[in-house]
């Protein structure tokens, strides 16, 4: 993330030497954009915040232990889709899960669901990609997600 | 603008904030803790959203149409989906964050393909999650599943592309 403010600031000094009124302009563009996303953008982190206190890791851990086989894998697909989980929580998870004794292709499901698919961030992908787009993104994400996990699962 | 605008785009933000302040100020447990990942989403997002948007605010008046549009607009081919896997690989942060780039980058021209390639390597081959998932479930996972994604994407893009047709755009809606 400093990487990213110095690039910035450079880019906006840089900018602000070549031309002021250009750099105005886009810095004014930058900022109506953020300020149109962001009732959106609270709402989503909102309800991910309420999620992730419903749904505790400890939860998921005992759901898909307790499940195995192909309804193991379909839940695991459906828990990775509605989770938005940040990667630093959700690579521990995955590591627990694998060391309960949860096979490596339903921990693979839910990894590259909880990545792909995100139902969570649903009002902020339609804000931007319009709701036809949005849909058919998270459909098809879903099942490349579970045939990624799948065809992981063989081979680990 | 005006205020009752403002407060109907904010409502649920609104009671969302009153029920955090309810909470911490009478002791409710589970408001409590859906504070503290509150906070720290925020964190996250404000540590680089803003500025990111300042950069694609420089990057709109900037760079020119036709440049973007050669490199990976309609006519590009493999070299432009090769563009966009390189960039998204770059970059960090939830997949959100990619949503504003693949905005900006409709914008100046990107095809629709290469929009949903972007999107889905931003998804999961970028670099800095990818040595986070080595540490944490192995080289072997993670190779598997970069190996399996890239054609998955692939394919995706166009579908997508063919679902939308070539003239899609990405855009912000207003509210």
């Amino acid at each position: 993330m400093l990487i990213l403010t110095l690039a910035a600031i450079v880019c906006i000094a840089l900018s602000f030497a070549v031309d002021r009124k250009k750099t105005y302009q886009g810095c004014l563009k930058g900022i109506r954009m953020f300020l149109d996303i962001l009732p959106t953008l609270l709402l989503v982190l909102a309800l991910v915040s309420i999620f992730l206190y419903l749904v505790p890791g400890k939860f998921l851990t005992d759901i898909l232990g307790a499940k195995s086989g192909p309804l193991g894998i379909l839940i695991a697909a459906l828990l990775g889709s509605i989770s938005l989980i940040p990667a630093f929580v959700a690579y521990p998870l995955a590591r627990i899960f694998l060391n309960r004794g949860i096979p490596p292709m339903t921990v693979a499901v839910f990894i590259t669901t909880l990545m792909m698919v995100g139902i969570l961030t649903l009002p902020l992908e339609i804000k931007f990609f319009g709701k036809k787009a949005a849909i058919m993104r998270n459909l098809l994400s879903f099942f490349g997600a579970l045939i990624i996990g799948l065809l992981m699962g063989i081979f680990l | 603008m005006n205020f009752w605008k403002i407060l109907k785009d904010y409502f649920w933000v609104v009671i969302f904030a009153v029920f955090l302040l309810g909470s911490l100020s009478l002791g409710f447990d589970p408001g409590k803790q859906i504070y503290s990942n509150f906070s720290q989403f925020i964190l996250e997002m404000a540590s680089f959203l803003p500025i990111m948007f300042l950069l694609i605010g420089l990057f709109d008046v900037w760079v020119p149409r036709e440049g973007i549009e050669r490199h990976i607009g309609q006519e590009s081919g493999l070299l432009g989906a090769f563009w966009v896997i390189l960039l998204a690989t770059l970059q960090a942060g939830p997949l959100y964050s990619a949503f504003p780039v693949a905005y900006i980058l409709s914008k100046k021209g990107a095809s629709v393909r290469n929009i949903f390639i972007y999107l889905g390597t931003f998804s999961c081959m970028k670099i800095p999650l990818l040595t986070f998932e080595i540490g944490f479930l192995g080289l072997k996972f993670s190779l598997l599943r970069t190996l399996f994604s890239l054609p998955v994407f692939f394919i995706i893009g166009v579908l997508m592309e063919k679902y939308l047709g070539k003239e899609y755009k990405v855009k912000l809606a207003k509210l």
